[in-house]
């Protein structure tokens, strides 16, 4: 457990050195769904009904963004290395750098969307809604995510690489996450897109420590 | 005694020698040609029942037809990634190489499969439903098949060391595995939820049996073809693999 936090505790350190990269991806998350309202038109009925496709496609994106740093900067100078090779199970470690990475890139955005969701004229229960659905849908994000930051570890082009491998499976996040917020904003019972996503954190929480780990002890192999 | 035990430990390491790429290398040369004359044999007969033999449908016409090369690929392509992440996650487990560069030579046939299931379905669409493309939830998920498969080939062809490339894509399309069936069904409620009946493509009277016949032929002639190139695939790979290898450069065609 200790290493666990250890972990966390350094990356987060990490990241707080070097605060830029981390607000371009914020930024990145606001910049995008500010232009849809500009490149669609301002109309407020049309800007509620596209809210939340905008809004998660963007955070999609933006996790995205990040995913590089979980493991690229590690590798490249041997820390990887280090860490695989010590007493603590690989698969501790690599959730640690898994919640760093969500603490950094998933957090703020579920902080920032009812901001975004006020451009967008949500009223205040589709931003509840929006909120929590983010809550449970951005760690599945980061979490499998991290499998193909740890797959494309020193291949060329790895970022480009890296979308079309996760993208296809970030797919049912997408579609149970914005479903909960037209769901609310059409007035139907939301919890069974909470169940879903909650099933779907479950199942990736079980699963893609485990699967990240192995596809990291493979790249530094 | 002695005897009888080598010959049974013989016929029992006569299965697992196919194992070693220079002894699958020439029994696959010797399949190719069978599996290419069932799949034309398949191929032919299919297509009679299809296009003579079945009746003409009271709703859809003529065009409905396309129906015969549509369903067969689209079962294929999803068979075929089973297949794929079966012998990758094989390769990944037993640390064989064969299994590795089997399922390297049946993404593109899988790709291959998907993209046709894709492009027969938009044609059959367009008179039919009057559309190249609907959201409905098998198109959506056979689109991302198709990005599952081009992701795997993308990863593989993008790691210069073979034996990680295998590992990892094998990681990958075990996870894909997984994937298909949360995303399908995510697809498909997500299809009920947003979009009213106005596209149905549940089939409306139940299908003739010589339209059944078509398809089951069709399909088997698909299965041929896919082995027969699979195993052509698999060979080049195992000549590009094992190129430094004596027993390569000992082939006839290798040599000329």
């Amino acid at each position: 457990m200790s290493a666990l936090l250890t972990i966390i505790r350094r990356d987060l350190l990490l990241v707080m050195r070097r605060k830029s990269e981390v607000l371009t991806a914020l930024f990145f998350f606001v910049i995008v769904t500010s232009l849809f309202p500009l490149g669609i038109g301002a109309e407020s009925a049309l800007l509620r009904k596209i809210a939340p496709g905008v809004i998660w496609v963007a955070a999609l994106l933006s996790t995205l963004l990040g995913l590089q740093r979980i493991f690229a900067a590690d590798y490249i100078d041997g820390t990887l290395e280090q860490l695989a090779l010590s007493p603590k199970p690989l698969v501790l470690l690599v959730m640690g750098k898994i919640i760093a990475h969500w603490v950094v890139c998933g957090l703020p955005l579920v902080i920032l969307a009812p901001v975004i969701g006020l451009q967008f004229d949500l009223d205040s229960s589709s931003l509840r809604t929006l909120t929590w659905a983010l809550l449970l849908g951005t760690p599945v994000l980061s979490l499998v995510g991290s499998i193909g930051a740890a797959l494309t570890l020193g291949v060329r082009g790895a970022s480009v690489l890296m979308s079309l491998l996760i993208l296809p499976l970030y797919i049912p996040v997408l579609i149970f996450g914005a479903g909960a917020v037209y769901a609310d904003s059409v007035g139907l019972d939301v919890t069974g897109h909470f169940s879903l996503l909650g099933a779907l954190l479950i199942l990736a929480l079980a699963f893609v420590p485990w699967v990240s780990a192995a596809a990291v002890k493979i790249a530094i192999e | 005694m002695s005897n009888l035990n080598s010959l049974s430990t013989n016929r029992a390491l006569n299965w697992f020698r196919l194992s070693s790429p220079s002894t699958f290398y020439p029994v696959a040369g010797k399949m190719i040609p069978w599996f290419w004359g069932l799949s034309i044999i398949f191929g032919l007969a299919g297509l009679w029942v299809s296009f003579f033999v079945a009746p003409v449908d009271a709703v859809q016409g003529q065009g409905y037809r396309i129906i015969f090369i549509h369903v067969p690929t689209s079962w294929m392509s999803m068979f075929i990634y089973l297949v794929m992440a079966g012998w990758a996650g094989l390769g990944l487990v037993f640390n064989t190489r064969l299994s590795a560069m089997m399922a390297q030579a049946l993404a593109p046939i899988g790709a291959w499969m998907a993209f046709l299931s894709l492009w027969t379905g938009a044609f059959w669409g367009k008179p039919m439903w009057g559309a190249w493309w609907v959201w409905d939830a098998r198109l959506t998920s056979e689109l991302i098949l198709l990005f599952l498969y081009l992701g795997f080939m993308a990863l593989q062809a993008s790691i210069d060391n073979v034996r990680r490339a295998d590992k990892a894509g094998a990681i990958l399309a075990l996870v894909g595995v997984v994937n298909v069936p949360i995303i399908y069904f995510s697809v498909k409620w997500w299809n009920t939820l947003h979009q009213g009946a106005s596209v149905s493509l549940t089939k409306a009277p139940a299908m003739a049996q010589t339209m059944l016949w078509g398809m089951l032929l069709m399909a088997l002639c698909l299965w041929m073809y896919s082995i027969a190139v699979g195993l052509m695939r698999v060979r080049a790979i195992i000549l590009e693999r094992e190129s430094h290898a004596d027993w390569v450069q000992q082939l006839n065609e290798v040599k000329n």
